[in-house]
């Protein structure tokens, strides 16, 4: 048997092989070796290296055969180049022989082909660019990746440093003169950032993957280092330069963005679907190494359940005053029962609570926000600013605050000190609801004929969370809780109002509706509520 | 608020579109700027949940003005929000891309003033990185459902992908849980998408070098288990959008509970598997010749969540088995459960140079074991033919029918 001792490089083998078949060795006859692996010594004694075939002088050859050897060739199995000459040859006389995958040559073909390919992929996949020298970096100056090499001061260059037993290795990278008049832009870097990638693939793969990252990255200047090769690109000369492997440590250990991409990575995924073996199998724990985020799977994963968990029991224990509200639900029932309201947390802050106020048996209730500053300190609802407004309105109206109900949709003043203010803060909607029996308690005990809303609030109270006040305000509307309710602007509002014309926009909104609200009330209920 | 909140908040809410293939459009390096896409589509990274991590997905604002009960974003929801100036999206995008980290952009957002506002927003990022950055990687923009048919336009020639996601399977569904979300504005979207696709296809069949619309196609998104619809109804709403606007996917999402839900919703997450036998069937909607009513029947609706669909199929048609592996057509062979897509294929091909044996299906990785009952090979052929559920009915042998008189059996 001939021994044929090859580098690992495809074009080497077919010029080999081109030549074995032009002598007619049979594939037995021959055994190509990978030069790069030391061969043992062999022992048994040779009687014949010359071939015994055929000579075949125009070998014929496929696209698809081509370009399946082309990936088996990488493939680290030291086998691989006796196969593609055994195939090769069988396809001198069978030149379907590529279809029938079955056939034990012909699945080893597609199993290497198909290996490195996913590597390939894997390696598309998973390599991480590190960068590193910012592009509004004022002082130019050698990026050294290990910190303990020195060079002589200079334009932007790149060296990696990479320690040996026999000291420092120095591989240089292509100069970088950055263009003085080009003005950088985040997808044209003029300047001289530089990525480095390390990435450790299972086959030589190296020259087949750089192609894929030069259209992708051809405008970024970019290094990738494996154990067994490197290359860069250079965006102007664009150029790839090869060079020998080398090993991890002269690969930049971090990039400044890593931080954001672990943030993004902790937040994209449902704990409530956790699937780690679905994750392993996609991306097995060889390629961990490389991929900055891996370093929060454990925390990730221990802590998944009790996140679920938490979640269900917030939903099941959504804040609600329902336990508090006494079963008779007659007015002074209901106010004594207020006070011990624990149903939010806003009891914590308020003075006290504000318990609606009026005639027991109003035919209008007229529903607010919350208790602001001075309702909170006195506990009767719309005696500030805003009730001042209210009281106006009334008084224009004739309406006595005796004939009707006040009331507000939350019962506790919410707000944030500053300094000596306490200034209001909107109720959230959770907080809405969950004073929400306290109001229909009181709409229960007084059965109106008509109940107005006063702002968002209240109308979200009773009308659900997408109401539109200024699109439906004034309207009569029929809901589960009182046969004719209205929403309207709240007085605050005129308060706050841009200027004078827009102020007494609202406020004749306001009185509008009251009006309208009013007379309602005073026509005998359309049906029994 | 600095970008790691935003980016926490806005990927957080984010993460139950589960959309993030960036396969289907072919886009080589333009030279300008980074980004190129070969049409396969990359998982740069694969969450604890087991899902892909392909695109920076994350929501322009998670600020809505609906109040869709199954949404995390719905405007009652008492969560933390936040909005991304669009500059601060592009940075990120290239900054992601660059790193390779990500194969590019999926932008969604909740509905903020309108549709149309929205869309622009959308619009305005998507158009920054492809005309400012040249930015050459895959850009998947949510279409907002309602947004004008000018705005659809122009997000077609940017991104590629649209989605409209039509949410629920039925309209009983939204209007029980999107109360402002309604089918057909959100199939209008899709008509409309589908619509400027066809043209922009047929334009470009003329002149090649015409714009391209959307490559990727359009998907859509439904969530499954909020609801009690059954799995034949989703899969009969899935037959109607696949063939109505040529959807390219439907994705299922099966309901997970999230923080701060609606006390209407289910406190548990729908069955894993639920999903998967819904994607099951709908590959073998697509790729394997079943239409939706044979897979579950009127009796049962739901589809068997120990057993795959076309096993259940197959088990209630032993009439159809077994199948000659060396003879049958692609369709029939297609309706085998345990060969798939890809093994149909190569035994086509195979077979026109060599008769397949079952050791040559265990070299294309075949479970030859859960087969046997339903194939014929050269050296195989089933002990039993599968037992027909059916009797068959007792007639008296007829002398002169041609078939009994010549064998002799009924």
């Amino acid at each position: 048997m001939k021994r044929l001792p090859l580098e690992p490089d495809f074009n080497a083998w077919r010029e080999a092989a081109r030549e074995a078949l032009h002598l007619g060795f049979l594939p037995e006859e021959l055994d190509f070796q990978d030069s790069t692996i030391p061969s043992t010594l062999d022992l048994t004694l040779e009687s014949s290296d010359a071939p015994t075939g055929p000579p075949i002088t125009t070998p014929h050859t496929s696209k698809a055969f081509l370009e399946s050897a082309e990936y088996a060739a990488v493939h680290r199995d030291p086998q691989r180049w006796n196969l593609l000459y055994r195939i090769l040859y069988r396809l001198q006389t069978n030149r379907n022989v590529l279809r029938i995958s079955v056939d034990p040559d012909i699945a080893e073909l597609e199993r290497l082909e198909s290996q490195v390919r996913r590597d390939l992929h894997k390696m598309h996949a998973f390599l991480r660019f590190r960068m590193v020298l910012e592009p509004d970096d004022p002082n130019p100056r050698p990026i050294v990746v290990d910190e303990s090499f020195r060079t002589e001061p200079g334009p932007h260059h790149l060296v990696l440093a990479t320690p040996t037993p026999f000291g420092l290795n120095h591989t240089e990278l292509p100069h970088c003169e950055p263009d003085p008049h080009a003005t950088p832009t985040p997808s044209q870097p003029d300047t001289c950032e530089h990525f480095i990638a390390w990435y450790q693939p299972d086959h030589r793969i190296l020259p087949l993957a750089a192609p894929f990252f030069v259209e992708r990255f051809g405008v970024m200047r970019w290094t990738i280092l494996t154990p067994d090769a490197s290359v860069s690109w250079d965006p102007t000369g664009k150029q790839l330069t090869f060079a020998p492997g080398l090993p991890r440590e002269s690969a930049p250990a971090e990039d400044e963005l890593e931080g954001l991409w672990r943030s993004y990575y902790a937040s994209i995924y449902n704990p409530a679907r956790l699937n780690p073996e679905m994750m392993r199998s996609e991306m097995p724990v060889r390629y961990w190494k490389n991929l900055p985020e891996i370093s929060l799977l454990p925390n990730l994963i221990t802590k998944s359940q009790s996140r679920v968990a938490d979640m269900v029991t917030r939903q099941q224990q959504q804040p609600s005053a329902q336990p508090f509200v006494p079963e008779d639900h007659s007015l002074p029932k209901l106010r004594a029962a207020l006070p011990a309201c624990k149903g939010c947390d806003l009891f914590q802050h308020a003075t006290q609570v504000v318990p609606g106020a009026g005639a027991a048996h109003a035919k209008l209730i007229l529903v607010g926000e919350q208790p602001g500053d001075q309702e909170d300190l006195q506990g009767k609802p719309f005696v500030g600013p805003a009730g001042k407004i209210l009281d106006r309105v009334m008084d224009e109206l004739n309406i006595e605050r005796s004939k009707v109900y006040v009331t507000n949709a939350v019962k506790h003043f919410k707000f944030v000190q500053r300094g000596k203010l306490r200034l209001h803060q909107n109720p959230r909607m959770s907080e809405i609801s969950a004073c929400r029996p306290w109001l229909l308690a009181e709409i229960d005990s007084i059965h109106p004929h008509v109940i107005l809303c006063l702002g968002a609030s209240a109308s979200k109270s009773l009308l659900g969370g997408t109401f539109s006040l200024m699109r439906d305000h004034g309207k009569i509307l029929n809901t589960p809780y009182a046969n004719q309710v209205i929403a309207t602007i709240h007085p605050s509002a005129i308060l706050r109002a841009r200027d004078k014309e827009s102020g007494e926009q609202l406020y004749q909104f306001l009185r509008d509706d009251m009006a309208l609200a009013w007379h309602t009330a005073q026509k005998p209920a359309l049906t029994p509520v | 608020m600095n970008i790691q909140q935003k980016v926490e908040i806005l990927a957080d809410a984010a993460k139950y579109d589960a959309s993030c293939a960036s396969s289907g459009a072919k886009r080589s390096g333009n030279g300008k700027g980074v980004g190129h896409s070969d049409g396969m589509g990359i998982c740069h990274s694969y969450t604890p949940d087991g899902r892909c991590v392909s695109l920076l997905k994350i929501l322009l604002t998670n600020f809505c003005t609906y109040d869709c009960v199954f949404c995390v974003n719905r405007i009652s929801s008492d969560i933390q929000r936040a909005r991304f100036t669009p500059d601060e999206v592009v940075k990120l995008t290239l900054d992601f891309y660059k790193r390779n980290y990500i194969e590019g952009l999926f932008l969604s957002s909740g509905i903020i003033q309108s549709p149309d506002y929205t869309m622009e927003q959308l619009l305005h990022v998507a158009k920054t990185l492809r005309t400012m950055h040249h930015f050459g990687g895959y850009i998947h923009l949510k279409a907002i459902p309602g947004a004008s048919e000018r705005l659809i336009e122009q997000a077609g020639l940017f991104a590629d992908r649209l989605s409209a996601n039509i949410e629920l399977p039925t309209q009983q569904d939204l209007v029980q849980l999107a109360p402002e979300k309604k089918t057909t504005i959100i199939e209008s979207t899709m008509n409309n998408i589908a619509l400027r696709k066809e043209e922009a296809d047929e334009d470009r069949r003329k002149l090649p070098s015409a714009p391209k619309f959307a490559a990727a196609g359009q998907s859509t998104q439904m969530v499954v288990g909020a609801t009690p619809t059954t799995d034949r109804e989703i899969l009969k709403t899935a037959t109607h959008l696949y063939g109505q606007y040529k959807l390219r996917r439907i994705y299922y999402t099966g309901f997970s509970p999230y923080p701060a839900a609606d006390a209407r919703l289910p406190l548990k997450p729908a069955p894993l598997i639920r999903e998967h036998r819904l994607y099951q069937s709908d590959w073998l909607m697509r790729f394997y010749g079943f239409t939706a009513a044979e897979l579950t029947s009127e009796e049962d609706p739901s589809l068997s969540l120990t057993e795959d669909p076309k096993t259940t199929w197959a088990k209630s048609h032993p009439e159809f088995f077994p199948v000659d592996v060396n003879a049958a057509p692609r369709e029939s062979l297609l309706r085998v459960p345990g060969i798939g897509y890809r093994n149909v294929e190569r035994i086509l091909s195979i077979r026109k140079y060599h008769r397949l044996l079952l050791d040559d299906l265990k070299k294309l990785h075949v479970r030859v074991k859960n087969v046997l009952p339903y194939l014929i090979t050269i050296d195989h052929i089933p002990r039993q033919q599968p037992v027909v559920n059916q009797a068959q009915p007792i007639t008296q042998l007829d002398l002169f029918a041609p078939l009994s008189a010549f064998s002799g059996s009924l």
